[in-house]
């Protein structure tokens, strides 16, 4: 009886089926090949059914894909929990600072400069008279609206040439690349003081669009060795061979499975698109008052931070909070998505 | 006027694909195949240095309804045969007759027609199937590429109906490959490669990373098919067992070229060239009684390099028999001319200026 | 759950009994290894006997996840922990318990005393420094020779195992070898102390079946000159019929049968040893279907209750889900014993004896 549904032998329930990857995701050092051996990964002739039957799990599963896979490891980690929290409290002071505060960032009385922090007004006053708490508050916009935009920017523009170098090779990789590698070599702090410093009036986007035109080549840097790694694999031969065209291919097959590093690299640059966006305004060629930016608070505050620290310290601890919250969540997504992790 | 040749190409082609093929007579014929990937130099300006010979002139008939083998060690060219029979490299020479018509060099809508009647099963089940789709979406892609094959409402159920009929729980539709063994996998892969119908089926060491155990039940199903389907398939291993066990005639391959080519039994029980012979009697049998009557021939040395290749017959740095001769010319493909007109079943086509009829496998063939 | 004492321990022997003078080199007694993964323990290794004399080659053989890997790292002291723990079991080498000594005794007894083989060469070896240098250091580490003595010695070494113009190889970096001459010099780093053991994890899967056999032979002759002992891990049954003594098969983490190399080919006497001759293509059979081991390996998170494989097997009755069967003594029909067979099956006399 050889071909008596192999899959399926009485007694074993479903589970035998299933195998490693899937039974152990959440443990990043315990790779589908360690358990048994850890030398027969390499094995090209051979490769025996890793491990993946033998320590297959159980799940009375349902579907999974890896993204819900992914998922369900963030959900269990607290550093993704306590930065989600973060994040989203960020995100709502940033689309509606009105709740939070019913001063305005801009009606300023001078009598109160410098003042210490008092009751209603917790965070005390700026050299200008204007509440540190209504502008801290008000400041969490620019650098989220800077730091999201910034992100898709760079992510988009890396991701779309990156991964048409890296998919159609040859001249247009070698082109790209080689802008990449220009605009790579700028420094990011130099190039602020030269182009944007000749720029009058500096609003969001022109910053948002700066830090896109300098960052793209990070992200298409990864971009590019996701898609050539994508592109080698044998699912992409097999749908080639059964006669996809090259928007099947990468739209199904390659896009897919690049994503993963494309998203862990821009969500830790995000952090760093904010603390860049503070920098610039905080060396004058960023964003420019009126506009309330932690930033510009922290530039106007170095100058007086022994006679009120305050000043400084309000607007510079928010910055430091968001961009950990960031950077902590783009380490959580890396640990769920980096496939050299799993 | 691109349009309309591009259409009368896809009529001309598909007119081809209709034609039936009597069972036994040949599907494809290979001619003087080559496959040269050349060696470059230099950054900015490229300099050819070389070329890396992978494929260099190789010419067989695979017949409808029967397997070919084809063995081999690492590097002699076997994967890169499949490959450019399957169109996903283009031969540098030669021709690919497919019922007599050449399809090594069609492109474009004509080459996505012939897709349909040969296709491929890889040998790495965890990188052939796209872990982001459910193994409904990678069987059901076929019919996506090629709609004319299946109307959108069938789909479903077709790939339930390849699912059962590779072993699976039609269940499974919805689920990642992630979530099954290799063997599991590698019937997903058969039935993507069988979704189509196609005719023809290159199995590219199909079975090498699966476990022994799991191993006889993908060569039993592999046969099944062959059966059911009328399928052609060009079985493509490193295990001459595995190729002896499921193929009607097998070649051998060494440094790009087909060094020996006939039945199983010729080439098991009745091998003519060095390099055939040492390979059969370096197979470990498992055995330990049969394994000591057996002669052993090792062969001394590596490879050499597909890039800079013996002059001459291309053994001959490594074999036993090597003479003068060998080095300076160059042995062809045929019926030895020790045996020729002989009815012998050593008398078959073999590239060897020496060659011999000699019994490496030894008498336990029928017994035990 | 109940680890049987075994009624044989995997020792094919010659018909001695292990006193003093005659023990064992290696002796591995009821070793339980186990993986402790955030979706539970993975019993990898769950009581494994065996034993390996000076000069002789005890095979394991089995498939992904048997525990044949694990075991033997365990063994070396190489294992991945965590994950991996020993969980309970001795390691007798030369009549010292292994898993009793400081971790810096252990290392001292690696590369000197007992050495590893690895089946994939290229990454067992350094990129960066020549083979020469790289096999030098087990000199100048281990005996303190100087650079000058530390790389003749390394050119002695490549020669020993047939590496042809090792004069000039000495200074060659891995990349520039080939697969076969790779896993020459890892059997050369493995040898250069001269080791009273060395474990082979499957020293020829990744090579050629032309120069498997080079490598496999040179391997048994080394073996042979310095009266080694081997423990060759492998899946190929047919590489273990060319060259083991005696034979253990492992499944889901135990030995199942333990037999003389010829008994075990000749007559199993387990199902699963069984279905796995039978589902092997032979080069010198023409079969029309091949018999194929239903099912999959299992779970290790969720070993089957009873007999692991009997889930898989044509034979199994009620007792073989409820009973984890001990390694029985296997012998003749009539009950005379047979020397070193073992089975780890309910049914093993219906196996055996048909």
């Amino acid at each position: 009886m050889p071909d008596q549904q192999p899959d399926k032998p009485n007694g074993v329930p479903d589970d035998a089926n299933t195998e490693l990857s899937s039974a152990f995701p959440q443990t990043p050092t315990l790779g589908a090949m360690e358990v048994e051996g850890m030398l027969e990964k390499e094995d090209l002739t051979h490769a025996p059914e890793v491990s993946t039957e033998a320590v297959g799990v159980a799940d009375r599963e349902v579907p999974r894909s890896l993204w819900q896979d992914a998922w369900r490891e963030l959900r269990r980690n607290p550093i993704f929990i306590i930065s989600g929290i973060l994040i989203i409290f960020l995100v709502i002071v940033a689309i509606f600072p009105g709740l939070f505060d019913s001063t305005s960032p801009l009606q300023c009385d001078l009598s109160k400069s410098q003042q210490g922090p008092t009751s209603g007004h917790p965070f005390g006053f700026d050299t200008q008279g204007c509440d540190v708490y209504a502008r801290t508050i008000y400041g969490a916009r620019a650098s989220i609206t800077v730091g999201v935009f910034a992100t898709l920017g760079t992510a988009l523009l890396g991701t779309l040439l990156g991964g048409l170098a890296g998919f159609f090779g040859g001249w247009l990789d070698a082109v790209v690349s080689r802008i990449a590698d220009i605009f790579f070599g700028i420094p990011i702090l130099l190039g602020g003081l030269v182009f944007l410093s000749v720029i009058p009036s500096r609003s969001i986007w022109i910053v948002v669009a700066f830090i896109v035109v300098l960052g793209w080549p990070q992200l298409a840097r990864i971009a590019r060795g996701a898609v050539i790694t994508a592109r080698q694999q044998d699912y992409v031969t097999a749908a080639r061979a059964l006669g996809a065209g090259n928007s099947r291919l990468m739209l199904r097959h390659i896009l897919p499975n690049s994503l993963a590093p494309i998203i862990v690299v821009a969500t830790i640059a995000l952090g760093t698109y904010i603390s860049l966006e503070a920098t610039l305004s905080y060396l004058g060629v960023g964003l420019k008052p009126p506009t309330v930016s932690w930033g510009i608070d922290i530039s106007a505050a170095a100058d007086t931070f022994r006679n009120a620290p305050h000043m400084l310290l309000f607007p510079a601890g928010a910055l430091c909070i968001t961009i950990l919250a960031f950077i902590m969540l783009g380490d959580a997504v890396r640990d769920a998505l980096d496939p050299k992790l799993r | 006027m691109a349009e309309a040749q591009e259409a009368a190409e896809v009529a001309a082609i598909e007119a081809v694909m209709e034609q039936k093929v009597e069972r036994g007579e040949p599907i494809l014929q290979v001619r003087n195949l080559e496959k040269h990937f050349p060696l470059t130099q230099g950054i900015l300006i490229k300099k050819q240095i070389g070329a890396v010979k992978a494929v260099d002139g190789v010419s067989f008939d695979l017949h409808q309804g029967e397997t070919l083998g084809i063995v081999g060690e690492s590097g002699c060219g076997k994967s890169t045969l499949a490959k450019v029979l399957m169109n996903l490299e283009t031969a540098t020479a030669g021709e690919v007759l497919y019922k007599g018509e050449d399809i090594s060099k069609v492109s474009g809508r004509a080459l996505k027609a012939i897709r349909r009647n040969i296709q491929m099963v890889f040998q790495d089940p965890y990188t052939s199937l796209n872990p982001r789709m459910t193994v409904g979406d990678i069987i059901g892609e076929p019919f996506e590429i090629h709609p004319e094959v299946a109307p959108k409402g069938d789909r479903r159920r077709e790939v339930q109906d390849l699912l059962d009929v590779v072993g699976l729980n039609p269940e499974y539709i919805n689920r990642y490959p992630h979530q099954f063994s290799g063997g599991q996998r590698q019937r997903i892969g058969i039935a993507r490669g069988l979704a189509l119908k196609p005719e023809i089926i290159i199995c590219d060491e199909p079975v090498s990373a699966l476990d022994v155990s799991v191993q006889a039940q993908v060569i039993n199903l592999l046969e099944k098919l062959q059966d059911e389907f009328n399928l052609s398939y060009m079985f493509i291993a490193h295990d001459l067992s595995i190729v002896r066990h499921i193929s009607d005639r097998v070649g051998v391959m060494y440094l790009g070229k087909m060094v020996e080519i006939g039945s199983d039994e010729e080439i098991y029980e009745h091998p003519t060239h060095p390099y055939t012979q040492a390979l059969l009697s370096a197979v470990p049998v498992p055995d330990p009684e049969g394994r000591e009557g057996r002669e052993r021939i090792i062969l001394g040395g590596d490879i050499p390099s597909p890039a800079n290749p013996p002059s001459g017959c291309r053994f001959r740095t490594r074999c036993f028999k090597a003479q003068e001769k060998c080095a300076v010319e160059e042995p062809l493909l045929a019926i030895p001319q020790v045996f020729r007109g002989q009815d012998t079943p050593a008398a078959h086509e073999s590239a060897c200026h020496f060659a011999e009829d000699v019994d490496i496998v030894g008498a336990t063939n029928g017994e035990a | 759950m109940g680890i049987h004492a075994t009624e044989v321990t995997a020792d094919a022997g010659r018909g001695r009994t292990a006193d003093s003078e005659d023990a064992p080199l290696l002796q591995v007694k009821n070793l339980q290894v186990e993986f402790r993964t955030r979706d539970g323990v993975a019993k990898a290794v769950n009581g494994v006997n065996y034993s390996v004399r000076a000069g002789e080659t005890l095979a394991i053989l089995g498939e992904s996840g048997s525990g044949k890997s694990v075991s033997s790292q365990a063994v070396m002291g190489i294992l991945d922990s965590p994950p991996g723990f020993v969980t309970g079991g001795e390691i007798v080498f030369k009549g010292e318990d292994l898993l009793k000594l400081s971790s810096e005794k252990r290392r001292k007894i690696r590369g000197t005393q007992m050495a590893m083989i690895f089946q994939d060469a290229l990454s067992s070896l350094n990129p960066v420094h020549t083979v020469g240098t790289q096999l030098g250091e087990m000199f100048r580490v281990h005996r303190g020779t100087s650079k000058s003595e530390a790389k003749k010695k390394a050119v002695e070494l490549m020669e020993r195992v047939g590496i042809p113009a090792a004069k000039e190889r000495v200074n060659q970096y891995p990349h520039q070898f080939s697969g076969g001459m790779r896993q020459r010099i890892m059997i050369a780093m493995a040898l250069a102390l001269e080791p009273d053991l060395i474990i082979a994890d499957e020293p020829t899967t990744a090579l050629d079946v032309t120069v498997q056999a080079q490598v496999m032979e040179l391997l048994a002759d080394l073996q042979a000159e310095y009266n080694m002992g081997l423990i060759l891990i492998t899946h190929d049954l047919g590489v273990v019929a060319d060259v083991a003594d005696k034979i253990a098969v492992m499944y889901a983490g135990r030995i199942v049968e333990t037999a003389p190399v010829h008994e075990l080919y000749k007559r199993p006497a387990h199902p699963y040893t069984r279905g796995l001759l039978d589902s092997i293509p032979r080069l010198d059979q023409k079969g029309q279907e091949l018999y194929a081991i239903k099912g999959l390996p299992p779970n290790l998170l969720r070993i089957p209750s009873g007999c692991a494989f009997n889930p898989r097997c044509p034979m199994a009755q009620e007792i073989c889900r409820t009973e984890i069967p001990p390694l029985h003594a296997v012998t003749e029909a009539d009950g005379a014993p047979i020397q070193g067979r073992g089975s780890a099956c309910h049914f093993w006399k219906e196996t055996i004896h048909g």
